[in-house]
């Protein structure tokens, strides 16, 4: 638990000066590394500056829904867990919890990165279906864009497990040698406001002295494809202006790191 | 039972270690007899005067203390007195009596400490698991809007150094006003909010120094005279 | 404990990993990995994972369940729903709050609660990645991170599971040996004490078998004391 010194950190970011030096369009050191859990189908690991998340797929076989017979699935699972941040506590989902997982899980999903027909085996009768579960080791903020860049890759880096026919049972103890190609690189972007001034990346000091949240999803060609504003103070419409504006800037940037792996 | 040591000055000894053996040898610090033995409790570093094995914790979270000067953050206030965040999960309060040596108006309150506030005070007793502390003092007041440097407990005494040596150098060479709290903050005001960064970069220093020689020069070099 | 093996499991004296009867896995250990928390340690027994994360000493809530005299301890064990081979439901099931009961008695043996009256002290557990032993590595890692939080402890603590898979004691049971296995034998000890603070056994042991099994165990903690040991005293503080 730490002494957060508000004024301070207003005053400082009225001067756009930041604790930790940074400029307010300027993202953390970013550490990225996939294919850490053996169990996992995929996994990666992310950190961005002390925020260190991992995400893990796990596939599945079912049966489609009637009206899209020949598509799979997916679903996104996150947690505030506690062992990540003293202020987190345990028990069944949070709301926050369940805000990052449907954030991350739109973000993905609305940019149509995975083609649900690729994942389709049988139609009418099985589909892959994945899990990605997104989990931090330490918070110290912006869980949002840890945990797409965490999750995108996961799946990116996924492989199916052999799967039966006849009897149809997945074998999950096996790897084939292939995964899903993604049609698109979505990222999300994070923005606090602080009086008149837009952050990037806010780390939980910030977050915790933070009026608003805007988290910002691109794809490839720069349209959006999700957002969510989170926080009780309101915005204008400049100001979301300018965030989206932002938002797809550092967007490109980030998607340039990514495409190496 | 012969008398045996097991470790030297300086070694680095983990919980359960065996560190000396036979009534001889006199445990002190983190360190327990245990029949025959004399164990370590903590992760620490052995000081070994004569039959004296100390053991001086590495880790070490700040617990509060009667007699601690503390930097605590009001957090709430009613008529009884504030209630201070003072950065571990513990009850801190300060009475309204104790919060000046003039006499305090509860409809006067904010104008002493308010809500958001960063104060200094000084720990004066523990009432069933609440910290009391105090500011009559001279010493201890209210402080003006600065930085918070959050550091390990076991940095503060180097951050103090000798007879003060240590805090001296780098508030003169800083020219900032700086402020150490014993639960382990580290408050600083300049003028100029650049130098706030660089003391910063001179707790830094101080922190990952393990030479200890000619320690102060470089903190001064790095400090680089009055702004 | 399930059906036999097609395969075998011991071939002339080697594993199908290939250690020997007394071998433990190649472990790892590293502490300070999670800077929110008091004190944190990650530790790994073959491929099996785990993280601890330690907060405390700090405010029991809810103030009823304060112990006058002592720290209350608490031990969160979870396994991360993408760590086993069949994804497992996030959320605590009967076996992970058996286990974090177990740990509660294994780890609060070695803490000297006198010193700490008044407060609880939380342990959380995650295994990232289930290979067997998933509940020794949670010792393993969670008594790194006491220690890391500058705890008093009489005794680190070590854990490791010994079995009897194709009619042959075994140290430290990876997967398949687990699964096609005829006997699991997870303790606690604290090696430098020898005084053992988790037992826990299910399948099938004569009295002779289950005294070669104990011996494994016993003759082993002082290796996972030295990894544990390493770990603590390579590193530098670096709390912030």
């Amino acid at each position: 638990m730490s002494l957060v010194n508000t004024e301070f950190i207003k005053e400082s970011l009225n001067n756009n000066v930041r604790s930790d030096g940074r400029k307010l369009d300027e993202y953390r050191d970013i550490e990225i590394e996939t294919g850490i859990i053996p169990q996992a189908n995929g996994s990666a690991r992310v950190k961005l500056g002390e925020t260190e998340v991992i995400a893990g797929v796990k596939f599945s076989v079912g049966k489609p829904y009637p009206d899209s017979a020949n598509k799979g699935m997916f679903m996104v699972n996150g947690e505030l867990s506690p062992i990540s941040n003293p202020n987190y506590r345990g028990g069944p989902p949070s709301p926050e919890s369940i805000e990052l997982s449907r954030v991350v899980d739109r973000a993905i999903r609305e940019s149509k990165t995975v083609n649900f027909e690729d994942l389709c085996i049988e139609e009418g009768e099985a589909a892959w279906m994945l899990s990605v579960d997104i989990y931090p080791m330490n918070s110290d903020g912006n869980l949002f864009d840890a945990g797409v860049i965490a999750a995108l890759l996961a799946i990116k880096t996924a492989k199916f497990p052999e799967y039966d026919k006849e009897s149809g049972k997945v074998a999950h103890e096996t790897r084939t040698k292939k995964g899903i190609k993604l049609q698109n690189v979505p990222v999300m972007v994070t923005i606090g406001k602080v009086g008149s001034k837009l952050l990037i990346d806010p780390t939980f000091e910030e977050e915790s002295i933070m009026e608003a949240r805007l988290n910002i999803a691109t794809i490839d060609n720069g349209n959006i494809c999700a957002m969510q504003k989170g926080g009780v103070t309101p915005i204008t419409n400049e100001e979301l202006k300018n965030a989206v504006k932002l938002a797809t800037i550092k967007g490109k940037e980030l998607r340039k790191l990514l495409n190496k792996y | 039972m012969a008398n045996k040591l097991y470790v030297k000055d300086k070694d680095i000894v983990v919980p359960g270690q065996v560190l000396a053996e036979g009534m001889s040898y006199i445990p002190s610090g983190k360190a327990v007899r245990n029949g025959e033995a004399i164990t370590a409790t903590v992760v620490g570093k052995i000081s070994n005067k004569g039959h004296v094995v100390k053991v001086v914790p590495i880790f070490e979270k700040y617990a509060p203390k009667l007699g601690d000067k503390i930097i605590g953050k009001v957090v709430s206030m009613n008529n009884y007195g504030w209630t201070l965040d003072i950065g571990v999960p513990v009850k801190c309060e300060l009475d309204l009596r104790e919060g000046s040596q003039s006499f305090i108006e509860t409809g006067k309150m904010a104008q002493f400490f308010a809500v958001g506030d960063l104060v200094f005070v000084e720990i004066i007793g523990n009432r069933n698991g609440t910290f009391k502390v105090s500011a009559k003092d001279r010493l201890y007041r209210r402080l003006p809007s600065g930085h918070l440097i959050n550091v390990a407990s076991g940095l503060i005494p180097r951050l103090i150094g000798k007879q003060g040596s240590m805090i001296n150098t780098l508030k003169d060479e800083s020219g900032c006003n700086i402020i150490i709290g014993q639960n382990g903050y580290v408050y600083v005001h300049c003028d100029d909010t650049k130098n706030i960064y660089k003391v910063q970069d001179a707790i830094n220093l101080i922190e990952s120094d393990t030479t200890s020689s000619g320690l102060t020069e470089k903190v001064k070099k790095m400090l680089g005279g009055k702004n | 404990m399930t059906e036999k093996s097609e395969m075998s499991l011991v071939v002339k004296g080697r594993r199908i990993d290939g250690r020997k009867a007394n071998e433990l896995r190649k472990m790892t250990a590293e502490v300070g990995v999670i800077p929110q928390a008091d004190g944190s340690a990650k530790f790994s027994m073959g491929e099996t994972v785990a993280i601890a994360g330690v907060y405390g000493p700090k405010e029991v809530l809810p103030k009823h369940q304060t112990k006058d005299d002592r720290a209350l301890i608490r031990v969160y064990y979870s396994m991360l729903p993408f760590s086993t081979t069949d994804r497992c439901r996030p959320g605590p099931s009967r076996r992970s709050k058996e286990i974090s009961k177990v740990m509660i008695d294994a780890l609060e043996a070695a803490i000297i609660t006198e010193k700490y009256p008044a407060t609880a002290i939380e342990i959380h557990v995650q295994i990232l990645n289930a290979n067997a032993g998933t509940r020794t590595a949670a010792i393993n890692a969670a008594s790194l991170a006491l220690a890391n939080a500058g705890i008093e402890m009489r005794d680190l603590v070590c854990a490791v599971a010994s079995g009897k898979a194709d009619d042959t004691i075994l140290l430290d049971l990876f997967q398949p040996e687990d699964n096609f296995g005829q006997a699991d034998l997870p303790i606690a000890v604290m090696p430098n004490r020898k005084e053992i603070t988790l037992v826990q056994m299910d399948g099938d042991l004569s009295s002779k078998e289950f005294d070669e099994a104990m011996k494994l165990v016993m003759d082993s903690a002082m290796e996972i004391y030295e990894v544990q040991k390493a770990a603590l005293t390579g590193k530098k503080e670096k709390k912030k």
